[in-house]
């Protein structure tokens, strides 16, 4: 196990450095760098612009420098955790994203956990009952909940909210909150806001992962084991929990990373129409400003999310699948 | 065989006496010859019909790109007809009966009034205006796909009356004809990316699976690399960096492009682990010993024998660019104005305010989730009657 652990760490290595590339590859593609657009702008407007403050913009962040110099400074910055420097704002990547960060982390987490805990027992009931009236029902509200695309949801839910309760459901906090530091009943206002985001964010995947338990279970019970278990007279529930229900797990499992960028995809758009306090609106923002370093380390933090999702994905299929930690299954 | 005890304990040793015709017992029936007979194609157009939710979408669908062809027609106004007499009017509905009688359908006119608390413009169904629909009338003036001018609706208002059955927006443009207008972008934009995305899937992928070895294992990790950004946000980075310069058209294709270059690597797996698989046939090595170049090959002889799965794949990627899109121009960070997709009709319903006061902004969003549905069923069927020796 701890061999496959260090080989899997090992391999992360490149493919973060390949993944660094490709976004400040992304970061230089505009033409000319943010000053340059900034002095026209400034300039198209009449002001005045300190050649000595630019100058030392473009000294610190090395942009006189030749573009592979630039990239190492960038990406030993960001071993660093210095992300750049945000020029939209006229402050560090760092402070401008402030907790954003740890919010989108809470959202995703909490989301991929929502989608586990619901598809997990539903996936299950809809196999074990296929064809009843309640299966029936979950794969149609998993079809419905599956094309549509959660940033309409979220608009769908404002206008209900709005219809029946009158009030917005917009926000990760209560306003009272947004500019205090943490503290208990914060926590317990994030809390409360949080299932918004959350079940909008997973419907989609939850509904992709039932279908596929189900069908993952569908096929597990059709074999000759299962058959040969029911024969000898092993209680139903035992024999579903002992064997098809731990093969069908594997897959299941190993879906996070199917559903992982999914839910970081979703949040971001949630997350403009909800206006939540997370890293969407403010790629959007940036995106909009052509603030590339801003939203570079965005796409580099959503990169490295799903990265190290995968890896744990991996280490849970390693921990439930003898086959995998051994090397085996490798063989095809 | 008659296999029952005799009397005597002995089986009864039974022989026909008829002369034996090898071929009266493999006689089939018609229906059965017919289907020996078929080609491989017409099976899975049989069993395809079988499922009957995908043949409902699969016309659906149909029926959605035939209405493209003719937006000009079937809206009942221009897509950029403004009436700037009825911002924000709400829907208005079709009665078919007048004091309980049938009648012509008719619409009722509106009854309008300025809020003097709210400035909010406020309307009211007026049941003196009674205004009769007119069918294959002539209306707003437009240009047929850019190029032929006509003025003929199969659908107009009465003579100075109005036909807003799904309201107005901000500048009393009505939402309905915006939303068939729509579609021509929004679905021709999921078809363009598909496109795209197929040609790059198949070349990558059968190169990757025919060569295996080092080239595979490069293409694996880019194709590894590439999954693990989440979607949207790349998408918003990449189309954020189309010049602002660019004309709309320019920014369709862009986006269009974008769409397709991002989604290959699914496809790409998927022909890369089929070509794994049946380059070890001795029909493949048959083709190599007699010469053929690896392209034929590929494409003449292993491609065909998983083209139905692929187009299954194809399908199913469909929705997934449509909604992509519509993501996108939601943000305004897609396509812009004047060019109308659904997406684009949308962005006008981002903030709650809007929302609340008017809901029938967020109409765009039906034909959205009918397409994707309907494509997700589509290609449910599709893949299900892929493989018809099943």
């Amino acid at each position: 196990m701890l061999r496959y652990t260090v080989n899997r760490i090992l391999g992360m290595i490149p493919t973060l450095i390949a993944i660094s590339m490709v976004v400040f590859f992304i970061i230089q593609l505009p033409p000319g760098d943010y000053l340059e657009t900034h002095i026209a702008e400034l300039q198209a407007q009449g002001e005045k612009v300190d050649p000595d403050k630019i100058e030392f913009l473009r000294k610190q962040y090395g942009l006189d420098k030749p573009l592979y110099e630039q990239y190492a400074i960038w990406a030993f910055g960001l071993l660093q955790g210095d992300l750049g420097y945000s020029f939209e704002h006229q402050l560090p990547v760092n402070v401008v994203i402030g907790n954003r960060l740890w919010l989108s982390f809470v959202v995703a987490l909490t989301t991929i956990i929502f989608t586990y805990a619901v598809s997990f027992p539903i996936g299950v009931y809809s196999a074990v009952r296929q064809y009843s009236i309640g299966d029936y029902t979950l794969t149609f509200i998993g079809f419905l909940g599956l094309a549509t695309p959660n940033f309409l949801l979220a608009l769908i839910l404002l206008y209900l909210a709005n219809v029946w309760f009158g009030t917005s459901i917009g926000g990760l906090m209560d306003p009272e909150f947004v500019d205090q530091p943490w503290s208990w009943p914060k926590v317990l206002s994030v809390l409360e806001h949080l299932w918004v985001p959350v079940v909008v964010i997973g419907t989609s995947g939850t509904a992709a992962m039932i279908r596929r338990l189900r069908a993952n279970l569908l096929d597990e019970l059709q074999k000759q084991y299962v058959v040969t278990a029911r024969a000898k007279g092993l209680s139903p529930i035992r024999l579903l929990l002992k064997y098809p229900l731990r093969l069908s797990l594997n897959p299941f499992i190993a879906d996070i990373g199917m559903v992982l960028p999914q839910v970081i995809s979703g949040a971001v758009l949630v997350s403009v129409v909800l206006d939540l306090p997370t890293t969407g609106a403010m790629l959007l923002d940036a995106l909009k400003s052509q603030d590339m370093f801003l939203a570079g380390s965005f796409l580099m933090f959503e990169a490295t999310l799903v990265v190290i999702g995968v890896f744990v994905s991996d280490m849970a299929l390693a921990a439930l699948d003898p086959r995998i930690r051994l090397g085996g299954g490798a063989t095809k | 065989m008659s296999d029952k005890p005799t009397e005597r304990g002995a089986m009864e040793h039974y022989v026909n006496k008829a002369p034996f015709d090898p071929y009266r017992v493999e006689q089939l029936t018609p229906e059965q010859e017919r289907y020996y007979q078929a080609s491989q194609w017409r099976i899975m157009y049989w069993k395809f019909k079988r499922h009957k939710l995908a043949l409902i979408s699969a016309y659906f669908i149909g029926l959605l790109y035939l209405t493209i062809v003719f937006c000009e027609v079937l809206a009942p106004y221009n897509l950029h007809t403004r009436n700037s007499k009825f911002i924000y009017a709400p829907p208005q509905s079709i009665h078919i009966t007048k004091d309980g009688a049938l009648t012509w359908p008719y619409v009722l006119g509106y009854k309008s009034s300025l809020n003097l608390e709210n400035l909010k413009r406020e309307y009211e169904p007026n049941p003196k205006k009674i205004q009769p629909i007119r069918f294959f009338c002539r209306g707003d003036g437009y240009k047929f796909w850019g190029l032929i001018e006509g003025d003929f609706h199969l659908v107009c208002p009465a003579e100075q009356g109005n036909l807003f059955l799904f309201g107005t927006d901000r500048l009393g443009r009505d939402v309905l004809s915006r939303i068939i207008y729509g579609a021509r972008i929004s679905l021709t934009i999921g078809l363009i990316g598909v496109t795209i995305s197929f040609v790059l899937g198949v070349i990558i992928g059968g190169i990757a699976g025919y060569y295996g070895g080092w080239v595979d294992n490069i293409t694996q990790r880019v194709i590894e690399i590439i999954r693990s950004f989440p979607e949207i946000p790349l998408f918003m980075t990449l189309s954020a960096l189309l010049p602002p310069t660019w004309s709309p058209i320019g920014v369709f294709v862009g986006i269009s492009v974008i769409l397709g270059l991002l989604d290959w690597p699914g496809l790409a797996r998927a022909v890369r682990s089929k070509i794994l698989s049946l380059r070890e046939e001795d029909f493949t090595t048959a083709a190599q010993l007699m010469g053929a170049s690896p392209a034929r090959i590929i494409g003449r002889h292993l491609l065909p024998s998983f083209t139905s799965h692929l187009i299954a794949s194809a399908t199913l990627a469909i929705p997934a660019m449509i909604l992509g899109e519509t993501a996108l121009s939601f943000l305004g960070l897609g396509l812009r104005p004047p060019i109308t997709s659904w997406g684009v009709l949308l962005s006008e319903a981002q903030n709650i305010n809007a929302v609340a006061l008017y809901p029938w902004l967020m109409l765009p969003c039906v034909p959205v989730i009918l397409v994707v549905l309907a494509f997700n069923f589509f290609g449910d069927g599709l893949r299900d009657a892929a493989d018809p020796y099943k």
